[in-house]
């Protein structure tokens, strides 16, 4: 049974998203999507310990072997990628009932709740696969079915947001596919390790630099990155609350794992890095995506829009790590996806919760809101702590590790840089507060109440994952250590 | 003139993928930015099958006597390629058919117009 833990991770979500479509009632099928969310959540823990106790995990689909059958690897980036996306996914489960049946009409619940199944079993497939193309499929079965949950959203403008990201979401795909074809043609494998030992044979054509650009604009597109990130803030700000905090904090992260994974394990560090020069390209494109995402999250009017920013600015802070191309610089990257899917996930939670109450994620409309949701606010305010990187929090120990790896390498100005950019986040979070805390609610809504507790448990989870994680970073930053030295192929 | 013959296949496939590529950009049409998008996928999908071609090969089906055969893995990978592409074109559709209901215009100058104005409160005069 326990070998077979790689494929069941990915099987029981896909197969529970059928199960979860036929359903009729909403509320049967929340609690369906609930346990197959838990489950998954089980097997990734017991994936992680297994990678941690006997190292990478090699499962060949259907018995066929590698090269020519599928394989799904697992070493410690993506044990633990796998341990986020199923974590997030078992936290917003439980969240999603209250928030849906206020957010979208009844009758699509449990579509609602198999378009979720279904991409978290395709993120989750995207992390464990050893195969490019099967990478791709299980790439779109995750983009589709996100297009598809943003497309649920109540406000009209959810289905431009949703079309303008298919749009944008496929071209990115198929630069992805024409970069894997390019691979193929060159090197007539599609396993990721295959890959990595045929093509330096190949590395001298010119096809090879070719496919390598195809693909780093494919997977930048789908993370969003500086300037290809055009479809992310309508996105997040007009789908559900509970499909915002999903997707901000798996849907970039795993493409950032997908990033990584080509650029080290299949094209390895030296070809990226001396070859292709990659940190002239990533460095100043992280560098600009915090500085201006966080300048324009100043002035949003709309918390989930400012978040939205806040998380374009956030994943310039993983690109960054990653264009040190060191090991200080990687794990900080690793740290960071793991940490920014902690924080970001909690504070649209508690907006999600507010929403809830409020019926608006305006910031003039959260007025008072911190005296009438006291927990829902102290929620927001201590993600938020966590989003600037206060210390005992996860998003100092991902900034101390950013700065090191910026100073290991000298460049004391992108140190700055960081700081700088944190009292940016300041800046927004306390535009928020200060609404919240410091206006008196407006007239009509002097009712308002704490948001119920099975919308305050699983906001309250993450907080407490990220103060405990803030102050106990063993496992986390030996994880992430771990999982850049494998990918720098550097012995630990 | 020996490039040109030589790599025909990938001409067209370049030629189809360019011209994909353009239509999604610079058409406001919300059904011709499909067509564009789905012309662009389908390049790819023949740059595969062209990829797998080998002069003189059967189809890969085991026959007494041929010895040269086709790749048939391309074409395995581009028929899941397909699937997903038709998905996409359907998906998108269904998003146009909702948009064309919400907002009674499939171009996206004039959506983006009510957008604006929706969110600023006036008539959007940008372009006028």
């Amino acid at each position: 049974m326990t070998e077979h833990l790689p494929v069941l991770q990915v099987a029981i979500p896909m197969m529970a998203a059928l199960v979860s479509a036929l359903i009729p009632r909403g509320r049967v099928a929340w609690g369906w999507a609930v346990a197959t969310c838990w489950i998954g959540l089980g097997i990734s823990m017991l994936i992680l310990g297994q990678v941690l106790a006997g190292g990478t995990i090699s499962y060949e689909l259907g018995g066929w072997a590698a090269p020519w059958g599928i394989e799904y690897r697992i070493d410690h980036v993506n044990a633990f990628v796998l341990l986020i996306v199923s974590g997030i996914g078992a936290v917003v489960a439980p969240f999603a009932r209250l928030s849906l049946e206020r957010e979208i009409e009844p009758s699509h619940l449990p579509r609602f709740y198999a378009a979720f199944l279904l991409c978290l079993s395709g993120l989750l497939g995207i992390t464990v696969t050893g195969d490019v193309f099967n990478l791709f499929v299980f790439l779109e079965v995750s983009s589709l079915t996100s297009y598809t949950m943003v497309a649920m959203g109540q406000d009209r403008r959810a289905l431009t947001a949703a079309y303008r990201y298919l749009i944008m979401g496929s071209i990115g795909a198929t630069f992805i596919v024409i970069g894997v074809g390019l691979l193929y043609a060159m090197t007539g494998t599609l396993n990721m390790a295959d890959l990595a030992e045929r093509i330096p044979e190949v590395a001298s054509t010119r096809t090879v630099p070719v496919a390598f650009g195809f693909l780093t604009v494919g997977i930048s597109l789908k993370l969003a990155l500086f300037p290809l990130h055009l479809w992310l803030p309508n996105a997040y700000t007009y789908s559900p609350s509970a499909a915002t905090a999903f997707l901000a904090a798996t849907a970039t992260k795993v493409a950032v794992y997908v990033l990584l994974r080509f650029f080290f394990t299949v094209f390895g560090a030296s070809f990226s890095f001396d070859v292709m020069q990659l940190d002239y390209v990533l460095l100043p494109l992280g560098l600009v995506a915090i500085f201006s995402m966080s300048m324009v999250a100043i002035f949003q009017e709309n918390v989930k829009r400012m978040l939205a920013y806040s998380s374009l600015a956030q994943i310039g802070y993983m690109v960054l790590g990653i264009s040190f191309a060191s090991v200080t610089g990687l794990t900080a990257g690793i740290l960071h996806l793991f940490n920014h899917a902690v924080i970001k996930c909690a504070l649209f939670l508690a907006v999600g919760s507010v929403f809830y109450r409020i019926g608006s994620v305006r910031i003039s409309a959260m007025a008072g809101v911190g005296r009438q949701m006291p927990w829902t606010m102290g929620a927001f305010v201590l993600g938020g702590f966590s989003l600037i990187g206060v210390p005992l929090t996860v998003g100092f120990i991902s900034k101390w590790y950013l700065i090191l790896a910026a100073i290991e390498r000298g460049w004391w100005p992108v140190a700055g840089l960081i700081l700088i950019t944190s009292l940016m986040a300041v800046v927004y979070i306390w535009r928020v507060v200060e609404s919240a805390y410091f206006q008196p609610a407006p007239g009509g809504r002097e009712s308002a109440r704490e948001a119920p507790l099975a919308l305050l448990l699983p906001t309250w989870a993450l907080i407490i994952a990220n103060l405990y994680f803030g102050i106990d970073a063993s496992l986390t930053t030996g994880v992430a250590i771990e999982a850049a030295r494998a990918l720098l192929g550097v012995g630990s | 003139m020996e490039f040109v013959f030589g790599y025909y296949n990938y001409l067209a496939v370049v030629f189809l993928m360019m011209l994909g590529f353009y239509i999604v950009v610079s058409r406001g049409n919300l059904v011709k930015t499909l067509v564009g998008l789905s012309v662009f996928q389908t390049s790819v999908f023949i740059f595969y099958i062209s990829l797998a071609r080998i002069r003189g090969g059967t189809a890969p089906i085991y026959v007494e006597g041929e010895t040269l055969y086709s790749s048939p893995l391309p074409q395995v990978l581009i028929l899941t390629a397909i699937v997903v592409s038709i998905s996409t074109t359907a998906l998108g559709l269904a998003i146009v058919v909702r948009i064309r209901e919400a907002y009674g215009t499939i171009e996206e100058d004039e959506i983006d117009g009510i957008e604006y104005a929706e969110e600023v409160g006036v008539p959007d005069i940008r372009w006028s």
